[in-house]
Formats: structure tokens, C-alpha cells, sequence
């Protein structure tokens, strides 16, 4: 810290402690705020409000997992990554989690070498279209000019698509959401396609969302998970339990409201285990016994951070469909507490 | 006339100049005006025809737009109902988001008073250099500006900026203590002192000096808005001179390997585009500093622009150099100057006196270039109309009003920037005749 | 040594390293070079150590595996298939694709408008120093999304063309303007086009032999042959004669609307034409000054003379002050063309496949390779500037030679 002094009086309070070698965990904790990587603005899942403070559903899984650390869920540090920073952010340490809806594919868990935690959201791409266009499925697309958002994996999912129905489309790729649905409202593109997510919130700010339809092909399976990098298995660790921690609240019905309540002890032993009055998994994990009840205080089960950032009554308005937990049909199954 | 007042002989004498008759109407007023400036030719009346087309179809099509402008509703759609139906611009947004513009979303508003005195306060330290007719008093101010406006922006302990102060200043005396036995003593020794003051200090400055700092510490990366844009200017500017300077310097000084770095910096620099160098700040940088620290993305965006705008501003100052004639040096030699003193205090004064309207353009450039760091994730006026503003619920679709407010206020600050180096090169003009 | 007149032999001190102009320029190149050689050894021992920790290397293997993407605009046959490498390759060529072509309009927009600003005109002199003003003090990258956008909204998008009664037509049947690009027919080479080609070549060839002779002619002998009517004749007749000879080989492709787009005909995308459109005119509003200062470096005696000689207006511009100016005008605008060329890169913004968005845009996404397409990227630009660096140097020493 020392040398931090020293160079933040000669430049601009720029050098903080890092991380990179030493225990993730033990760093965050040391400096009682947790970096946080997120999208520079996809409202929904992380956006600045008007008053400056993030929301959205990556935004509450950082605030979850600094409450479970940290034991406050407003000690996050955002910091804004592109499509094109996000890996290096990550990989250089200075950010210590990257939840950034971003896909979990084999070469960036591998090649990459980062560690996804666990999906936080299975997505999947779809396309949007014109009503007056008459298209009811992706494959008569052909020839059509298609808007692509960059930033996931959308143009290679895009390409494959296109390729493997043997038909042609014009691709024409754009940085930003906004941009991207004044093209496709002028008529410069034809459908317009990136995380169905995301097609259904821009919808949902058109002048006339009615005349617009998702197609109903999703092109492919986009599992958007937080991750950590390689190697800091106790760290992933942290965050990879948080985040079950969230989900199994949520099927084991344990809400933010009614957490503290059943802290204070139940008859269901896994509940007891989860939220730490029974056990010692928050020892194990390096972290406070009520490491869950605190993540779960923070911003509500998953249930709960889905509902209010995206769900059906949000501006948003998507279904719970494969988000949802196992017992409802849904892929949530989160591995037991014990 | 007056000299026929003195002769008293001649009988009538006019003591007032008959008052000059006005031109007959075809030579003078605004009809020889329009016939000489818009119809002097059949070629120039077709011109001007197709101007005043041009004008009004722009005028046209922009003023109901502009005028029938909607000021206060709260989101887009209430805009459109508003409007109902007509076409008109939505400026609401400006008024709701000018914060957002002006400071970014992270700054904490009830600081907003921060960046607003700095900004008054480098109009005044910028003064007496822009304008060499005020005191040199003002100066002391200019020299203490960076430091007050590190402090009011960034807050925190006000122990940084007077250590990195008291740093400059020892470092500053050990200079003029040491420059009359040599420039380059009086140069490595001051810099070698304010490194110690630097690094002693920093051991003095006790952990957690900020947290209760009368101004409480604002993170880089919290800026932004056009404040950001404002900042990266100042600073890239003013960092980038001295830098300036000395890669000139040792781009015609003699000494190969010198003059061969210097080269090669600064080709590469001018080779590159700067959203590429960007790109370096963003995502290669991090990997050079040593492991154990990870500097913020602020600082590196600093770094690198302030190389980008050094080497340009080195080419500038090497034609201001290469204007002056060779006498100059000769007789700076003669008098037994060395080369310290003679770049001091013959060459590099008029030297600079020449490159400033150049000086002037690049740092104009260089402001307009800032805009680019809205593509590496910062939140600068474009970054946050690309980013926040147009990705949230209420705003997203609103894009002319924004861009055009972003387009009038760089236009404001370059333009009276230009129009400033065009009455510096004027008044040069004529110390030099 | 032992002679009066010799010096006294001077002990070496440590100070003479520094105070002594004897040893001062090698201690300060030793300076500098163990500066450099430090530095260069730090970065590069953090950079390694950094990647071993993060557990990565320096490869350029990604550059030889399947991009996986799609190119709306590209100049050389590619398909998601290609690698990687050809994607860059796209990428190159649509860079120097739309800096040549931003190059030449800027420098016809500038000229126009330098001159016009020069004009007696009160009116369009104004209206000039306005476009100049408004282009020159607004960032490009504004520019870029404002023109971007407006392309997008006021131009149709191609349902228009579409039904009984179409919002929008095609102009002349041929060129269809709609805001993903404009359509123009394309050339179709039959049997025997050839020999018109060869023809054409020719006769641009004996256009400028004739306009050649005539010059000499006129020097040597003083008569005046006409040059506009015959040069159109060369140019046109035997063409056109080849054509009507040969049958007609060069057919048109007329873009015809099937489907979601045109198709047929060559289509200049959008982006492209937006990229173009903003580097030139912004490009343009520079090069003007740059003339204007050009053309008012030329002392006002040359004009005088020259209408004391009996030349008009327009040829005084043409054959006194311009080829004058010149000498002024070209470094600056040399300069611009790297500035345009560097200001190409922007292209990221408009959805444009130049050499950023490629591999440094969508490859550096999705390998995650950012060292690597970096490095690349400014080695690219870098190579680039040096070839326009050559140019001008070589322009330089050129004009240097025929001065007097």
C-alpha cells in the first residue's frame, strides 16, 4: 500500500494493491471492496440508472458475492468492460469477477484460461423481425441483411446458422444496442439478432412493440455465466457457492425477506446448512457462517434478482422458461449444500 | 487645410469643409454592396442562387426541428405524445441527463461544485500564459493550479498533492542551486531530489490517510462525461509540451543513439492511429506494470495519449526550430554558450514563440481525439450518450438531440481554441516585423 | 611530452563525464542507452511474468485457424470458413479501399472549397469558411455516427422500392440508393470485350500522346492546336466504334429487388459509403485551409502579372498561382492522407470491415488474443505510414530539385 501512496501522489491516486498472484479472496478482503466487471450498459442485466447506481441481474450477482465476502452488498467496485477488454480486465487483475453475460464456451474455459463458475443465465440467440415482413421462421431469412450486436459469440453463432441451412444472409455488425435498433427501425437491416435477452428488452422500448416478432428458432445455447481466472480455485470457489447459494434460496424458499427469520434455525437441516446454523460451510469456504444469509439479504434469492431486473414485470418482461429451477422444469439445479 | 485659416487677405474664406455628398446609390449602400459581393459576375449571381438554395433547404429542414423542440418531459415516450405525431427534437433528455453529460454517472452530485472550480480556476491559470499582456504574477497561481485541481477533483488527503508540491519545489531550489555549475547537475540533481521528497513522503503519509480528507477521495474511474473529456485535454496537453520539447530537442541534437530513440518514438507514435494506442492502454498495458499493482485505466489512457500528442507537438516545435536561422545557434556559440544555455535562452524561447499557433492546433486536435476513449469502455460525453443514456428504458431511441449537444460544445471550446491561435499568430505577425 | 607548448596532461575526473565536451555526449548517450535498455527489460520482464501467471502465451496460431464470421464488404472471395488471416487480409484492403477513395473526394472537396473560399462572392466565401469551420472543430468520430445516422434514416431501406405505389424508385432503372447501399449495374464481360478493353486502354493512351504533341508543338513552333474536341474524340470514338463492332459484348447487370435486397449489380455498402462520405468532407474542411493557405502564399505580384499578360481569371488560377501553390500544398496534404488513412480505423463504429474491426475487432473478441491483434494492428498502420512517409520524402526531394 505503501508504494500506492507514493505513486497516487505523483500521478492521480492511480496504482492500487493487486492481485494476480496472491489469494483472490484474501485480497478483496484486505481491500474491503470487490472489482466487479460489467457490461458498459445492457439495461436488464447491468446498466447505470439515472442517479448513477448500477442495476440489473450480472450487477446483483457482483453485490451477492461482495455481501458473502465482504458482508456488504454495496462494497462493489463496476467497472465497465467492452466485448474487447473484458478478457484482458480479467486475465491482468483488475477486476476479480467478470459477470458480463458472457458465454461459457470450451476455448475461453481452456485456451483462455479463465474458470466459469456456474451459468448465471441460459440464453440463447434469436432474431427479431419486422411483422409486415411475413417471416414466421429464421430459415427464410435468405438473402436478408441481418444486424448483428457484437460481443458475445453472435457472429460465429450467426455464421453456423446461415452455413449449415445453406443460406445467405448480409451481415452487418454493431457495437451498441442503441445503434443497433436504429438501424434495424430505419429498415437498414432485416431482422435483427443477439441474445433473445436482449431482443426481448429492446422490443420492449419501441414506439409500437407489437409490430415487431422474435422468431421463434434460437440459433444457439448461450449459458451466461460469471467467471474468475484460472488457478484461484478457492476464490472460484467463493463465487461459484454464492451463486448456488442463491439458487438453491430460491428452491428452498428462502427469500430476502424471510431470511433472517429462518437464520435463527428451522426444521429442514439443508437450510440450516445453507444459511449457517448448522455446520461449518462457510468455514470451509474461508468465509463467515452467514455468508449465505448475507448474499442472500443483499439483493434477494435468484428468484427474486430475476423478478425484479428481468422479469415478467420488468420493462423487460422475460419468462422465467429454462431459467427456471429444476423442480418447475426449468435447468437450475444447484448441487447440495452439505 | 488649416493653413489657409492664416490668411486674413481673401475676402470669403469656407471655414468648414463642405460635407462630403453621398455616392450616388449604384456606387455605394447595400445595393453596390450586393451587386459587388453576390452579383459581380453572371458565374458568382449562379453561385450565389445555388447558396441561398442550399441555405434554405438546410434551414428548412432543421429549424422547425430545432424550434418546435420539447424541453421537459421525462422519457422518450412522453416526448412522442407530447409531439403527437409532428417532428420535432426531443431536448428533454439534455435537461434530465445533463448531469450524466457534464460529470458522468458515478461522480456524486452533491461534489458537482468540485470540477466546476477547477474549471474556473484553470481559466484563470490559464491566463497569464495565454494572454502575455497580464502579469507574470499569475503565473505562481498556474504553477500551483495542477495541484489544487488534483486535489479538488480527486479529493482525498491533501498530503498527496502537497508532498507531490513540496517535491516540485525542493526539487525546484536544488535545480538553481546546482544549475550554475551545470544544466545537466542542476537538471538530474533536481529531478534526483524531488524522487527522494517523492519517496520519503510517501513512506511519511500515513494508511488510510483519505477516508476522512476534508474532500473525500472520487475514483477516477467515476469521471466522465464531458468533465472527462475536459480533464484528458488539460492534462494530455500540459504533460505532452515538456515532452514535446525534449523529444525535438533530441531529434536534432547530435548524438546518434539519442537522436535515434527520439526518431523512432516518434515515427512510430505519428505512424499509428490513436484508437489503436488505445487499444495498447486497454488491453496490453496491464501486462507491462509489474504484477503486484494494477494501475487504473485512466492513468493508462494518460499515458498513452500524452506520447501520442508529445509526438506531434515534438514535430511542431522541430519546424519551429528548424525556421529559426542558423545564426542564431552560431552566435549563441560565439558568445561561449553551451548547449544548455543556448537552447535556454536563445534557441528554444523563439523557437516556441513560433510553434505556439501549431502547438495550439494540435492541442485542439487532441481534444476532439479525446472522444475515442467512449470505444475502450470510459464514459466520456460520447461514451455515456453510446452507453447509458441511449441503453435506458426512458431515452433509448433519442440520438440526433444528443449528438448534436455533444457536436455544439466541442464546436464552442475548439472554435474559440482556433480563434484564440488565429489573434496569437495576428500579434506575432507583428512583434516580428 | 615534456615540451612547453604541451598542455599539462589533465588528471580524468568523474565530473568531466558530465561538465566536459569531450566525454558529455558519450555519458549521455550511455545514459540513455542503459535508460532504454532498463525499461525495455522491465516491461518485458513483467509482460513475461504476467503471462506465466495468468497462464498464458504469445502465439499467433489463432491467425491460421477458422475465422468463423461473416464480411458484408470484401474485396477478395471469403467465407466464415477462411481463416483468420484472410479475415485481416479483408480487412487491409477494405482500409486502403476507403482511404483511397476518402483520399481522392477529400482532395477534390478541399480544393473546391479552398478556392471558393477565396472567392469575391461574399455569400459562398462565407457558406465555405462556415463548412469549414463546423468540420474542422466537431471530432470525426461525431461526424462518423451523425452521417451514419442520417444515411440511415433519410435514405429508403429497400421495402420502399417494393408495390404498385413504391415510396421510392430506382434512378434511371440502374442505381438503386437505399440505406444499406447503393446498387449500380455491373459490367458483364462477353466474348470479345476484351478487344474493346484493349481498345479503350489505348485510346486513353493516345489521348494523352496527342495532348502531349500538342504541348510541344505549341513550345516549338508557336501554334496553338485545339485540345478539348479532339481529346473527347480520342477518347469516345474508337471505343465506341470497338463496342458497335464487336456486337455489344459489355452487358449491363442491372440490381433488381428479390427477395429482402437488391440483387445483382455491385452493391457499395452503407457503411462504407457513410465512412467515405464523413472522412471526406472532414478530411476536406483541412485540405482547404491547406489550400487556401497555399494558394495566399502566392505573392499577390504572380496574379498581378499574369492579368497584366492578358490571362483570364480561370487560367491565372490554372497556370500561374495553382502549379505555385502546389509546392505549399502538397506535404500538409500528404499528412492528411495518413490522417485520413488513421482516421479509417474508426470504421469500428459503422459496422465497416476494415482492419480494426476485423482483427482487431471481431477476431481479438472472440480468440481473445488481444497482445497478439494489437501488435499486429499498429504494425499494420505502422507499415502503411512509412510507404506515404516514402512518398512524401521522395516528392520533397523532388520539388527541392527544381528550385532555383
Amino acid at each position: 500500500m505503501k508504494k500506492s501512496v507514493l505513486l497516487g501522489a505523483l500521478s492521480v491516486a492511480g496504482v492500487a494493491a493487486g492481485v494476480a498472484s496472491a489469494g483472490t479472496l484474501d485480497d478483496v478482503k484486505a481491500r474491503g471492496k470487490l472489482n466487479c466487471g460489467v457490461t458498459t450498459g445492457l439495461v436488464g442485466f447491468a446498466a447505470p440508472d439515472a442517479n448513477g447506481e448500477w442495476k440489473g441481474f450480472d450487477v446483483d450477482v457482483c453485490r451477492a458475492v461482495a455481501a458473502a465476502v465482504l458482508g456488504d452488498g454495496s462494497a462493489v467496485e463496476f467497472v465497465p468492460t467492452t466485448g474487447k477488454t473484458r478478457f484482458t480486465a480479467l486475465a491482468s487483475g483488475e477486476i476479480d469477477l467478470l459477470a458480463r453475460n458472457t458465454t461459457w464456451t470450451f476455448s475461453r474455459d481452456v485456451d483462455l484460461k479463465f474458470e466459469f463458475v456456474g451459468v448465471n443465465y441460459y440464453d440463447g440467440q434469436g432474431f427479431l423481425v419486422p411483422k409486415e415482413l411475413g417471416v414466421s421462421s429464421a430459415k427464410e431469412l435468405d438473402g436478408a441483411t441481418v444486424c448483428i450486436q457484437t460481443g458475445t459469440t453472435t457472429e460465429l453463432n450467426l455464421a453456423d446458422f446461415f452455413r449449415s441451412n445453406n443460406i445467405s444472409y448480409e451481415p452487418v455488425p454493431i457495437e451498441t444496442n442503441a445503434e443497433g435498433q436504429q438501424q434495424y427501425l430505419a429498415g437498414a437491416c432485416d431482422a435483427y439478432t443477439t441474445d433473445a435477452s436482449g431482443l426481448a428488452s429492446t422490443r420492449a422500448t419501441f414506439e409500437d412493440p407489437s409490430a415487431h416478432v422474435i422468431l421463434p428458432e434460437i440459433i444457439s445455447k448461450e449459458p451466461l455465466a460469471p467467471l474468475v481466472r484460472h488457478g484461484d480455485n478457492e476464490w472460484g470457489d467463493v463465487v461459484r457457492w454464492t451463486l448456488n447459494a442463491l439458487i438453491a434460496a430460491e428452491e428452498l424458499n428462502v427469500t430476502s425477506a424471510n431470511v433472517g427469520e429462518l437464520a435463527a434455525g428451522t426444521e429442514n437441516p439443508e437450510i440450516n446448512r445453507l444459511l449457517g446454523t448448522e455446520g461449518t460451510l462457510g468455514e470451509m469456504l474461508g468465509l463467515d457462517a452467514d455468508w449465505a444469509q448475507k448474499a442472500i439479504t443483499a439483493g434477494g434469492n435468484y428468484g427474486e434478482i430475476f423478478a425484479k431486473n428481468i422479469g415478467e414485470t420488468t420493462p423487460i418482461g422475460l419468462a422465467r422458461g429454462l431459467n427456471a429451477q429444476w423442480t418447475d422444469g426449468g435447468l437450475l439445479y444447484a448441487p447440495p449444500f452439505r | 487645410m488649416s493653413d489657409q485659416n492664416n490668411k486674413p487677405a481673401v475676402a470669403f474664406v469656407r471655414e468648414q469643409p463642405i460635407p462630403a455628398s453621398p455616392p450616388p446609390t449604384s456606387a455605394s449602400g447595400p445595393v453596390r454592396w450586393l451587386q459587388e459581393n453576390l452579383f459581380p459576375t453572371w458565374g458568382n449571381a449562379l453561385l450565389t442562387v445555388i447558396s441561398l438554395y442550399v441555405i434554405y433547404v438546410v434551414l428548412s429542414s432543421s429549424l422547425p426541428w430545432i424550434l418546435g423542440g420539447v424541453w421537459n418531459t421525462s422519457s422518450l415516450a412522453e416526448c412522442r405524445e407530447v409531439l403527437d405525431g409532428r417532428s420535432a427534437a426531443c431536448f428533454s433528455v439534455l435537461r434530465e441527463r445533463w448531469n450524466q453529460l457534464m460529470f458522468g454517472f458515478k461522480y456524486p452530485p452533491e461534489f458537482y461544485w468540485r470540477p466546476i472550480l477547477a474549471f474556473f480556476l484553470m481559466l484563470v491559470a490559464a491566463a497569464p500564459v495565454l494572454f502575455p499582456d497580464l502579469p507574470r504574477k499569475m503565473l505562481v497561481f498556474t504553477g500551483l493550479y495542477p495541484f489544487v485541481a488534483f486535489w479538488l477533483i480527486w479529493g482525498g488527503t491533501i498530503l498527496s498533492p502537497l508532498l507531490a508540491l513540496a517535491g516540485c519545489v525542493l526539487g525546484y531550489l536544488a535545480y538553481s542551486k546546482w544549475v550554475s555549475r551545470s544544466f545537466a547537475a542542476g537538471f538530474f540533481g533536481g529531478i534526483a531530489v524531488a524522487f527522494v521528497v517523492w519517496w520519503l513522503g510517501g513512506l511519511l503519509i500515513p494508511e488510510g490517510a483519505s477516508d476522512n480528507a476534508m474532500l473525500p477521495a472520487v475514483a477516477s474511474r467515476d469521471l466522465g462525461g464531458f468533465m472527462l473529456n475536459m480533464m484528458l485535454g488539460v492534462t494530455c496537453v500540459s504533460l505532452s509540451v515538456p515532452l514535446g520539447i525534449a523529444l525535438a530537442l533530441g531529434r536534432q541534437s547530435d548524438l546518434p543513439i539519442v537522436k535515434g530513440i527520439c526518431v523512432i518514438f516518434i515515427e512510430f507514435i505519428r505512424g499509428v492511429p490513436l484508437i489503436t494506442l488505445l487499444f495498447v492502454a486497454s488491453v496490453m498495458l496491464a501486462y507491462l506494470f509489474p504484477p503486484d499493482a494494477t494501475v487504473d485505466l485512466f492513468l493508462r489512457v494518460v499515458i498513452m495519449i500524452t506520447m501520442f500528442s508529445a509526438a506531434y507537438i515534438a514535430e511542431v516545435i522541430r519546424g519551429g526550430l528548424a525556421a529559426l536561422p542558423k545564426g542564431q545557434k552560431e552566435a549563441a556559440d560565439s558568445l561561449g554558450l553551451d548547449y544548455a544555455q543556448a537552447m535556454r535562452l536563445i534557441i528554444l524561447p523563439q523557437a516556441l514563440k513560433i510553434s505556439i499557433p501549431g502547438i495550439v492546433n494540435v492541442a485542439v486536435g487532441l481534444f476532439k481525439d479525446t472522444t475515442l476513449v467512449s470505444v475502450i469502455s470510459m464514459f466520456d460525453i460520447v461514451g455515456m450518450i453510446r452507453g447509458p443514456i441511449l441503453a435506458s428504458t426512458e431515452w433509448n431511441g433519442v440520438y440526433w438531440e444528443l449528438f448534436l449537444f455533444a457536436a455544439v460544445l466541442f464546436f464552442v471550446v475548439c472554435y474559440s481554441i482556433s480563434q484564440y491561435s488565429q489573434w496569437l499568430e495576428r500579434r506575432l505577425e507583428t512583434d516580428h516585423r | 611530452m615534456t615540451t612547453i607548448s604541451d598542455p599539462p596532461t589533465e588528471q580524468f575526473r568523474l565530473s568531466m563525464l558530465l561538465n566536459d565536451t569531450r566525454y558529455r555526449s558519450a555519458t549521455f548517450q550511455a545514459i540513455a542507452v542503459i535508460l532504454l535498455v532498463a525499461s525495455i527489460a522491465y516491461l518485458g520482464s513483467n509482460l513475461a511474468k504476467n503471462l506465466r501467471e495468468a497462464g498464458l502465451d504469445i502465439s499467433f496460431g489463432f491467425l491460421s485457424t477458422p475465422a468463423g464470421y461473416d464480411i458484408n464488404q470484401t474485396l477478395i472471395p471469403y467465407n466464415n470458413q477462411d481463416t483468420n488471416l484472410r479475415a485481416a487480409l479483408v480487412g487491409i484492403l477494405n482500409t486502403l479501399l476507403v482511404s483511397f477513395l476518402a483520399c481522392a473526394t477529400a482532395t477534390i472537396l478541399g480544393v473546391f472549397a479552398g478556392v471558393l473560399r477565396l472567392s469575391q462572392n461574399w455569400l459562398v466565401r462565407k457558406l465555405m469558411s462556415f463548412y469549414v469551420e463546423i468540420f474542422r472543430n466537431i471530432p470525426v468520430l461525431i461526424w462518423i455516427l451523425i452521417i451514419y445516422g442520417i444515411m440511415t434514416v433519410s435514405m429508403p431501406g429497400p421495402r420502399d422500392f417494393r408495390g404498385e405505389n413504391a415510396s421510392a424508385s430506382m434512378l434511371l432503372d440502374a442505381v438503386a440508393v437505399t440505406n444499406r447501399g447503393v446498387y449500380i449495374p455491373a459490367p458483364v464481360w462477353g466474348p470479345g470485350s476484351m478487344v474493346v478493353v484493349a481498345v479503350f486502354v489505348l485510346s486513353v493512351i493516345g489521348v494523352f500522346a496527342y495532348r502531349r504533341y500538342a504541348t510541344k508543338l505549341l513550345y516549338d513552333t508557336g501554334r496553338l492546336l485545339p485540345t478539348t474536341w479532339p481529346s473527347i474524340a480520342i477518347f469516345f470514338v474508337p471505343t465506341l466504334l470497338a463496342f458497335f463492332v464487336m456486337g455489344s459484348p459489355i452487358g449491363l447487370d442491372y440490381p433488381a429487388l428479390k427477395g429482402f435486397n437488391f440483387q445483382g449489380g455491385i452493391k457499395i455498402g452503407a457503411p462504407l459509403i457513410a465512412l467515405w462520405f464523413a472522412l471526406s468532407v472532414y478530411t476536406g474542411a483541412f485540405i482547404a485551409e491547406n489550400v487556401r493557405a497555399g494558394i495566399q502564399a502566392v505573392s499577390k505580384g504572380q496574379t498581378e502579372a499574369a492579368a497584366a499578360l492578358g490571362l483570364r481569371p480561370g487560367r491565372i488560377m490554372n497556370l500561374v498561382v495553382l502549379p505555385q501553390a502546389l509546392r505549399v500544398i502538397i506535404p500538409p496534404l500528404i499528412s492528411q492522407y495518413l490522417n485520413i488513412t488513421k482516421n479509417s480505423s474508426l470504421a469500428i463504429l459503422v459496422g465497416y470491415a476494415d482492419i480494426t474491426a476485423t482483427l482487431g475487432g471481431i477476431t481479438m473478441n472472440q480468440t481473445g488474443r488481444a497482445i497478439e491483434c494489437v501488435v499486429l494492428l499498429m504494425l499494420f498502420y505502422l507499415v502503411i505510414s512509412l510507404c506515404i512517409s516514402l512518398v512524401m520524402n521522395v516528392y520533397n526531394s523532388t520539388t527541392r530539385l527544381k528550385e532555383r
